[in-house]
């Protein structure tokens, strides 16, 4: 595969992948169900008690919650390994492989004919790494299968995000997927009239002015999209509806997984 | 490059957080006085296209691909401050929606690759091209080098950021809480990496897309180009040719540098003439030093002018290996690339000072 391909299969799945957590955001499951404040505040809460705990079996019972949580919420189990677990193993897997030979600590055991000692410690930390990462993964990933971008970025004026940061992120999540569509247009235009193979310093060149084309249409587009804020009222200030509605269902989710964050923060610490 | 949750301390988080909150509040508030009312829009569209240049599959010599981050790119299109606010935003949709990078990392995400990235990529790329006109092959030449030493500088932010991490987190049995490996393994791993395929990615992007603008539209080059000289005029096919030829000795001179690093490392025993005061005492270096010296014996004692002076300055890597750093071959290889980075950047700040001495009389004149 060229690279040309490349980049345009590394488009689609994005795009895909878009589009994939917009549908799953819309079904009738446990997260899909509540308030984006809550869902933001308990999983931030989970991660960061996940990245504090001192025991490996914290950290797998949270991660066991995350399941859980998944399951009841309509998301499915092959989605998340196919999108976290397997990807996250692969790339920390063989990044936390030679821990247990390297790290020092009490041998329990050599393999034979390498005379290569394991280490107690060194399978520790490799444990530790694995687990938190997919566990944190795996969190993250069900916020946003659960809950759609926009509302999201609602959610983060929790955390007092400047209201112009909020619009920022908005726009640019909307303006990505439309720069995505131009450059999979202009170079799947480029490869349809691409015979015979191109050499290496012509096919910098090409990459090169795709990506310079794209930068100057894009340059061009934002002062459109200005001119056409100043044309709707835009003065320079910019709101944000807060129009989210809390229900029992919230406050009782928000008590379950704050308990399962301080029985983490508690069980990890000690 | 993008740190996942959980290979860093919540401890090294927050620092990071705390480290570039103060870079954040600057740029937002300089870009907001600069941009006015255009800020939402263009920020919002500019953060979009930082994220779709990441994505894109860059063609590398040795036909290879490979992702660059495009910080030296913006920083060079947008100043450093845009730049921060840019990548950061791009960064942080890339945590939250794509689970690339994670969120109680997105601080030190930020600050290698936004706010460090971002830097050093201006201050390189300011005192490469000089006053270079706007269509001068050699702001092609530096833009490379911005790119390349950018992506490597937030590299070395990441991989001390991941080597200190079993110093100060353990758990009570000496098990490394967070990413396990020390600075002397830490370093290396992430460097080798970024001094070959994602510096290089780097390089081609921002040489690439600058030489292109050289062609196209040279005036989106201004921003950072105060006092370019305005011989500017649109360059032919031949000129576009002359860019790359600019930048290819550049690339040559690097994979040399860095490939010979190595060669040190298999010499054995102490150059002629760089000894230390304390080889005079030492008979088995004595016997070496007189062998290489023609079997002149070497004074007994040492000369009095290197004993005071080799007191007078310690280097910051001495012997080769920086202290933190165990193994002596891997702290030679940091060493010599260090070293090999600030000889070019002393050439070319030389460079830079020689050019303005030649013009300033002109100018006077």
């Amino acid at each position: 595969m060229n690279f040309l391909e490349r980049t345009l299969s590394s488009f689609v799945n994005a795009m895909e992948r878009a589009l994939y957590a917009e549908e799953l955001a819309q079904a009738n499951g446990l997260l899909q169900r509540l308030d984006p404040r809550i869902k933001v505040v308990s999983m931030l809460a989970l991660v960061i008690a996940v990245a504090m705990a001192h025991k490996l079996w914290v950290i797998g019972a949270v991660f066991a919650g995350a399941v859980l949580l998944a399951v009841s919420s309509c998301i499915p189990l092959a989605s998340l390994a196919r999108r976290a677990w397997i990807p996250v193993l692969l790339f920390t897997g063989i990044i936390a492989l030679p821990a247990p030979f390297v790290v020092p600590g009490r041998e329990v055991w050599r393999i034979p004919w390498l005379a290569w000692p394991i280490t107690a410690q060194g399978l520790s930390s490799a444990g530790y790494l694995i687990s938190r990462v997919e566990t944190a993964a795996t969190l993250s990933l069900l916020l946003i299968l659960s809950t759609p971008w926009s509302h999201v970025l609602k959610a983060l004026r929790v955390f007092r995000m400047p209201v112009v940061l909020v619009v920022i992120l908005g726009m640019a999540y909307r303006y990505i997927f439309l720069l995505l569509a131009s450059a999979h247009a202009m170079l799947e235009s480029r490869r349809s009239r691409l015979v015979g193979k191109l050499e290496g310093p012509e096919r910098r060149r090409l990459a090169a002015a795709s990506v310079g084309v794209l930068i100057s249409r894009t340059l061009e587009m934002s002062g459109d999209v200005y001119d056409a804020m100043l044309a709707r009222g835009f003065r320079g200030e910019v709101r944000v509806l807060d129009d989210f509605r809390t229900t029992p269902l919230d406050w009782i989710m928000l008590a379950v997984l704050a308990a399962l964050a301080a029985a983490a923060f508690y069980g990890g610490s000690r | 490059m993008h740190i996942p949750d959980g290979y860093l301390s919540p401890v090294t988080c927050a620092v990071l957080y705390g480290a570039s909150a103060p870079f954040w509040y600057v740029a937002l508030r300089r870009v907001k006085k600069f941009l006015t009312t255009r800020l939402v829009p263009l920020m919002s569209v500019v953060a979009a296209l930082t994220f779709v240049i990441m994505m894109f599959n860059l063609p590398l010599p040795g036909g290879t691909t490979g992702h660059a981050v495009g910080v030296a790119l913006a920083t060079i299109l947008l100043g450093p401050w845009a730049s921060i606010l840019a990548v950061s935003i791009a960064l942080l949709i890339q945590a939250v929606f794509f689970g690339d990078g994670g969120i109680t990392t997105l601080g030190a995400n930020c600050f290698n690759m936004a706010i460090v990235g971002s830097l050093v990529a201006y201050a390189v790329y300011r005192v490469g091209a000089g006053r270079a006109a706007l269509t001068s092959p050699r702001r092609v030449a530096a833009a490379a080098l911005a790119g390349y030493t950018a992506i490597n500088a937030a590299a070395f932010c990441a991989a001390v950021e991941f080597g200190i991490q079993p110093w100060f987190f353990k758990d009570p049995s000496g098990a490394p809480l967070y990413a396990p490996y020390p600075l002397g393994i830490a370093i290396p791993a992430m460097m080798i990496g970024h001094l070959t395929f994602a510096g290089l990615a780097e390089f081609v992007l921002s040489a690439g897309v600058v030489a292109y603008f050289q062609r196209t539209n040279p005036s989106l080059l201004k921003l950072t180009a105060p006092g370019a000289s305005p011989a500017d005029q649109e360059m032919s096919p031949l000129a576009w040719e002359s860019t790359w030829n600019a930048v290819r000795p550049l690339g040559a001179a690097l994979a040399l540098l860095l490939v010979l690093t190595p060669l040190g490392i298999l010499a054995g025993g102490t150059a002629w003439g760089e000894w230390s005061a304390r080889d005079f005492s030492s008979p088995q270096t004595r016997e070496r030093i007189a062998a290489a010296s023609q079997d002149q014996a070497p004074p007994v004692q040492p000369p009095r002018g290197l004993e005071r002076l080799c007191s007078v300055w310690t280097a910051p890597f001495p012997q080769y290996a920086p202290a933190f750093v165990r193994r002596p071959a891997v702290g030679y290889t940091l060493s010599a690339m260090f070293g090999s980075g600030v000889i070019i950047l002393v050439c070319l700040i030389g460079g830079w000072l020689a050019s303005r001495g030649r013009r300033e009389p002109s100018a006077g004149g």
